[in-house]
């Protein structure tokens, strides 16, 4: 089914702001954080009219009501992924704090000198300094899976690093500036085979392919709300019981306690054991919410929506001369698209694009080692969502003609 | 937003009058601007009376940064160290001649931040160098 991207646009009030006069937002910036529909900005909105109150231990309406939203919300973002229980669904701030949580609570239980932890060269830096912190307070070591010249993670070189028998395999499902969709499910099955335990980077998987977590069969599986639809400060850590039910906790505090004692406590069970303190209530609200409009649209049809915007900017950037685009064709890689013009910075680029209310970024995007690899230090970088739509990679074309000219 | 890519701002960064190394140099600096990446490395020569005689920068960014690198050692050249250390944020401003957002003054400033880590002799270039 195509998307009927006129409803949809209209869901999404800040599409039809002007910036100034005469100059309307084209949004091309999702992979960084996504718009949100009424519908999420509505559920939240709800909340504070009707039923704030801190969550659980409350027996007063408010109360009661707030901690069904709240776990209401859980049971469907579970459902989203197809994880089979909602204990496995542990709220965070985001991604960053999701894969921090797994090195500080799985990887300094069970991490010692010397033991290897592989990830790869097109990872974000959330997935690479909670790495380096580990190496450097316990002296484990880090190898990575090399990236291709077009932009693909280099298998052979990944089952020769797994001979060397590695504890975890941590890695993006698709990489923020390629835009690559990996291949997660046999990365994490040949992980298994070696013997180790494999967490999934899915902060742009889980908005643009619809994810399954028996069909992945990730141990660990880190995802942000604000990338797909839903608000800021709130993310998750999905993770196999076995292993969330051996992890020490990770902060301490109210909630994740079942009993304290002036001199010690016993953890609180699944999913409460990780997450002390007041949550994010309403955001986790809005996220469900938010997976509430993407499985109404169908994470298929979003998904089908974004390849053909893809395809098409892929071919009209192409045809520009002196751009250069980083990353796979289009068969293989979401709707990402990372370019550089000849003479001209990115920052450039995207500040002459911003006169005519193009939203696109520009920098290393939070990779800067892939960066280094393709011996560039920035890139400009426009992303196209369920929202987006031809007309607006036409606007995004004659815009770089129009930097071209500048510097012309 | 449309005098962000003045004439002189464009031709300083296509042809920088300042761009390159000094060897020999009494003072040499380099960092990076840790949003975008961009690099800058300043090299100056001082007479010993304390006076700036020549100065270059090399390094990658855009035109903002790259121009008010060169604005900024074309204006230096036979000032003082002393002189130099007092040059701040709105100096580089009035040299550009135009109004920055908090991002794109991050760009217009890494110069100068350079260039005073490095005649303080500063292991790190700060941004309590150009408030
Ligand atoms: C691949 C990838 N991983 C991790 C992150 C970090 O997400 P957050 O900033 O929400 O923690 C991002 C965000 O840009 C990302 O694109």
């Amino acid at each position: 089914m195509t998307l009927d991207l006129k409803k949809i646009r209209n869901d999404f009030p800040i599409l039809g702001r002007q910036l100034r006069p005469g100059v309307r937002l084209t949004y091309l910036d999702s992979t960084a954080t996504a718009q949100k529909p009424l519908q999420v900005i509505e559920a939240m909105d709800e909340f504070y009219r009707k039923f704030n109150a801190n969550i659980h231990r409350g027996v007063h309406t408010l109360a009661e009501e707030s901690t069904a939203l709240y776990e209401g919300a859980r049971e469907r973002i579970a459902k989203f992924i197809n994880a089979s229980s909602a204990r496995q669904v542990i709220y965070t701030r985001n991604t960053t704090e999701a894969i921090n949580l797994v090195a500080y609570s799985w990887a300094r239980a069970n991490l010692k000198q010397g033991d290897l932890v592989i990830l790869t060269e097109m990872e974000h830096h959330s997935n690479l300094v909670p790495w380096h912190m580990l190496q450097a307070e316990r002296g484990i070591e880090l190898e990575f899976i090399p990236v291709t010249q077009d932009g693909l993670l280099d298998l052979d070189a990944y089952k020769t690093l797994l001979e060397r028998q590695p504890k975890l395999v941590s890695f993006t499902h698709m990489s923020n500036v390629l835009g690559t969709i990996n291949p997660a499910a046999e990365i994490v099955h040949l992980a298994h085979q070696a013997g180790s335990i494999a967490l999934v980077d899915g902060a742009q998987s889980a908005p643009h392919l619809k994810v399954d977590m028996q069909a992945l069969d990730a141990d660990f599986y880190a995802f942000s709300a604000h990338k797909m639809c839903g608000p800021t400060g709130i993310g998750v850590l999905y993770g196999k019981t076995t292993l969330l039910e051996t992890m020490p906790p990770f902060l301490g505090g109210g909630d994740m306690i079942r009993e304290v004692k002036l001199r010690s406590f016993r953890a609180n069970s699944l999913p409460h054991k990780f997450e002390a303190g007041t949550p994010a209530i309403a955001e986790a609200i809005g996220f469900g919410a938010a997976v509430d409009y993407l499985t109404s649209l169908g994470m298929d049809n979003i998904a089908a929506h974004e390849h053909e915007i893809s395809e098409y900017a892929m071919e009209r950037l192409e045809e520009i001369p002196g751009l250069k685009l980083f990353g796979p064709s289009a068969d293989k890689k979401g709707g990402v698209a990372s370019f550089i013009l000849d003479g001209v910075h990115p920052h450039d680029v995207a500040q002459i694009l911003d006169q005519d209310g193009i939203a696109v970024r520009a920098g290393h995007h939070c990779a800067q080692p892939l960066h280094e690899k393709f011996q560039i230090p920035a890139t400009s970088r426009a992303s196209f969502y369920l929202y987006n739509t031809k007309e607006e990679v036409d606007l995004l074309v004659k815009g770089i003609y129009k930097v071209k000219e500048m510097f012309g | 937003m449309d005098d962000l890519y003045r004439e002189v701002i464009i031709e300083h960064y296509k042809n920088p009058s300042y761009r390159g190394k000094l060897d020999p140099h009494d003072i040499s600096f380099a960092d990076n601007n840790p949003l975008c990446g961009d690099h800058i490395q300043i090299d100056l020569q001082v007479s010993a009376e304390g006076i700036v005689t020549d100065a270059r920068f090399d390094g990658q960014g855009c035109a903002i940064s790259q121009a008010s690198a060169d604005l900024l050692l074309e204006s230096i050249i036979g000032k003082t160290l002393e002189d130099v250390k007092k040059i701040n944020k709105d100096y580089i401003l009035d040299l550009l001649g135009i109004e920055l957002g908090p991002v794109r003054l991050k760009c217009a400033l890494l110069s100068l931040k350079v260039l005073k880590a490095g005649v303080y002799g500063l292991q790190e270039a700060g941004d309590d160098l150009v408030e």
